[in-house]
């Protein structure tokens, strides 16, 4: 039987200087490194197929599977693009990862990278988290000076340059596509696909993009062996993976635990939520996954049990709003934010996020009528599965759902001519007036 | 422009294996050097790139990162994104509005004795929900803020106090800031904690119970004998001693 939290990625995160190579050597670290680089490049990707380490960027998709697309026989030079532009509202685990232990990171890009025969890798972060970036640039440089990154490295004759590249401030960047674009220099839109990044990525040629958590996990599984990793998490959500707990629980924060693990779980582990209240809404993986409510409480936090009880499982940012929480307040705000991100390549999602914020703007003022609750739902029929990219899927997903639980609260705001809460009873300087 | 600086947008450009690659940081010294995204400075990408400078405009255009008007020396950002604006992110917004008489994206005017100036911005979910309500100064986390603690903090900036970053070093200037964004780095990357410590609760109370991460396979395809006894070993032996300390803690 697993234990109920295993930490793996988080396990030295406590550790003195953790974000140093000397910390990081100090307590097995690119130990990994040298078993993969004694093992055949399909044999690094074979280990982690037999893993199923599934990508932890939101998708789900398989990590080994994605890296044996990449047709060697294509003469152009191969790719690793890491994803760090961590920016769906509610997640928040990359981002301490690579302040913590950039060395994880590092070590994974190098292992994946020599796996898929790349010389060239990039960690493509978010322009906003400065000293992230600072430990990133610093880990680079310690492990060039080390023989972990440069030519012959650990004199196998695999020869591999990395670079930190910070983005400037564009959510939509985190879409594969896009985020290439962007490391190309241009604004980030999404590109039609086919062809994949697999067969013409990062300057037209075969690119592998993971997410930071995913290949932050590959040094633990080339280490630990493909078995291990697999015998954690449940029967086709195999792994741990960090679970990030923000909002109305006593304790938020990052738990790393088994795929499958339930947010009731999660929420004892938390302290509960916060006292005197009770759990009104939550997003199992940020605000582009269909809200939940006290109903999903002990569906298995994997991607099969997610996806069959209507969202998804997405970054695992488990944003958790109790019922002093105003839930057209909430989705508005979701709303304005995907209009802001929308990079307007494609109509439904340009024209169509605007027209979402301004509906539900009105709703939440009391105007408007019932109808607008239909003309919502109807505009959100035209956007997801028509735009571009994921983007305006994610932007219908908290109306959509916040529609299906919470009629109602919308049309208390009609009945009462604006919202009924008081936004000042959900927030954290409530709580701590209350409990002092 | 000088030719250390030009010098320095072309050393951007010669990471990549193509150079336009690099007209994002090179964006990022453009502000660090004129402390907004100007004329000149996109001609000057323009030129080194082989593009047009319309092309390098339309790219800054469309990164909210890249200012076409000065902000202060310290860019306060409040994080108003749903789940910190239900946390207090609003209140605390709306009180530095007022405390600082600047709407969305403005710069506070230098009073008589200031030493500093200060912008406000608000902005999109910055990833540190676990710290909600957060704001970033220069991009640097500023954890776990009320209404005061965001008032205190303007003013220090203004009056030149030094002020540090709840996970990270004393906050730099935002065109000091923008040079590391450039990739060319100031050295401050081992102040400030490795986590803090919302990062840390699981790992607490995993250390407390004695739970861990299953030991390594005992049989594998990967790594030698003598690899998987010493891994074993290592995970029971890392196992023992945390419940051993939570024996101790006890």
């Amino acid at each position: 039987m697993t234990d109920t939290l295993t930490p793996v990625l988080t396990d030295n995160w406590d550790a003195e200087r953790s974000w140093t190579l000397a910390s990081y050597v100090g307590r097995g670290g690119y130990r990994a490194l040298d078993k993969a680089l004694a093992m055949a490049p399909d044999a690094v990707i074979d280990t982690v197929k037999e893993s199923n380490l599934r990508g932890r960027g939101g998708a789900g998709f398989p990590t080994g599977m994605k890296w044996s697309f990449i047709p060697q026989d294509n003469p152009n030079p191969k790719y690793l693009v890491v994803n760090a532009d961590e920016s769906e509202p509610g997640t928040c685990k990359d981002i301490p990862l690579m302040m913590a232990s950039p060395h994880t990171l590092i070590e994974g890009v190098i292992i994946s990278s020599y796996a898929i025969r790349a010389h060239t890798a990039f960690i493509y972060v978010r322009g906003e988290v400065l000293h992230v970036i600072r430990r990133l640039q610093n880990a680079v440089r310690e492990a060039y000076e080390a023989g972990h990154l440069g030519t012959d490295i650990h004199g196998s004759g695999y020869d591999l340059d990395l670079v930190v590249h910070a983005g400037a401030g564009a959510y939509i960047c985190g879409e594969e596509t896009a985020l290439l674009d962007s490391l190309e220099g241009r604004r980030g839109q999404p590109r039609l696909r086919p062809p994949f990044p697999a067969v013409a990525g990062l300057y037209a040629s075969p690119t592998v993009i993971n997410n930071a958590e995913s290949i932050a996990s590959v040094p633990s599984i080339i280490d630990n062996g493909a078995a291990w990793f697999a015998s954690m998490g449940t029967e086709k959500s195999q792994g741990f993976g960090i679970f990030s707990l923000s909002g109305h629980v006593q304790r938020p924060g990052q738990y790393e635990a088994p795929l499958g693990i339930t947010l009731r779980e999660l929420i004892d582990l938390a302290g509960g939520i916060r006292e005197g209240h009770q759990l009104k809404f939550w997003t199992p993986g940020g605000s582009s996954t269909p809200l939940f409510t006290a109903e999903q409480l002990d569906v298995p936090l994997d991607f099969e049990s997610v996806g069959a009880a209507g969202s998804m499982l997405g970054t695992r940012a488990l944003q958790i709003f109790d019922d002093t929480t105003c839930v057209v307040r909430a989705v508005l705000r979701w709303t304005e934010f995907y209009k802001h991100e929308s990079c307007g390549k494609c109509t439904p999602c340009r024209e169509g996020t605007w027209w979402l914020a301004q509906t539900l703007a009105r709703l939440e003022a009391g105007q408007g009528n019932e109808a607008d609750l239909d003309l919502l739902l109807d505009q959100c029929d035209n956007i997801l599965g028509r735009a571009f990219c994921a983007l305006g899927d994610g932007a219908t997903s908290p109306i959509t759902s916040s529609i299906k639980y919470f009629r109602d609260e919308y049309v208390a705001h009609l009945e009462q001519d604006g919202c009924p809460f008081d936004p000042s009873a959900s927030t954290v300087f409530t709580r701590e007036g209350a409990t002092a | 422009m000088t030719v250390a600086y030009e010098a320095e947008l072309r050393e951007i450009a010669g990471r990549y294996p193509q150079p336009r690659s690099g007209l994002l940081p090179m964006l990022h010294l453009v502000q660090s050097h004129e402390g907004m995204v100007t004329t000149a400075g996109v001609e000057a990408c323009a030129e080194i790139l082989g593009i047009s400078a319309a092309e390098v405009s339309g790219v800054a255009t469309f990164y909210t990162m890249y200012k076409r008007r000065p902000v202060g020396d310290f860019h306060v950002g409040v994080c108003t994104n749903t789940l910190c604006a239900v946390m207090g992110g609003d209140e605390i917004f709306s009180c530095l509005k007022e405390h600082l008489e600047v709407g969305n994206d403005e710069t506070a005017p230098r009073r008589d004795g200031d030493k500093a100036t200060v912008s406000l911005e608000h902005i999109e979910c910055n990833a540190a929900c676990d710290y909600a309500p957060v704001m970033m100064v220069n991009w640097e986390f500023m954890d776990n803020q009320t209404p005061e603690s965001a008032r205190e903090l303007v003013d220090d900036l203004r009056a030149g106090k030094e002020v540090r970053s709840t996970r990270g070093p004393r906050i730099v200037t935002w065109q000091e800031a923008e040079r590391v964004l450039a990739g060319f780095p100031d050295g401050l990357a081992d102040e400030g904690p490795g986590a803090g410590p919302a990062s840390l609760v699981g790992l607490g109370i995993a250390r407390e119970k004695g739970w861990s991460a299953p030991a390594s396979e005992a049989s594998g395809a990967t790594g030698t004998v003598e690899d998987k006894v010493a891994a074993v070993e290592q995970a029971d032996t890392s196992r023992a001693e945390s419940e051993t300390k939570a024996e101790e803690d006890r």
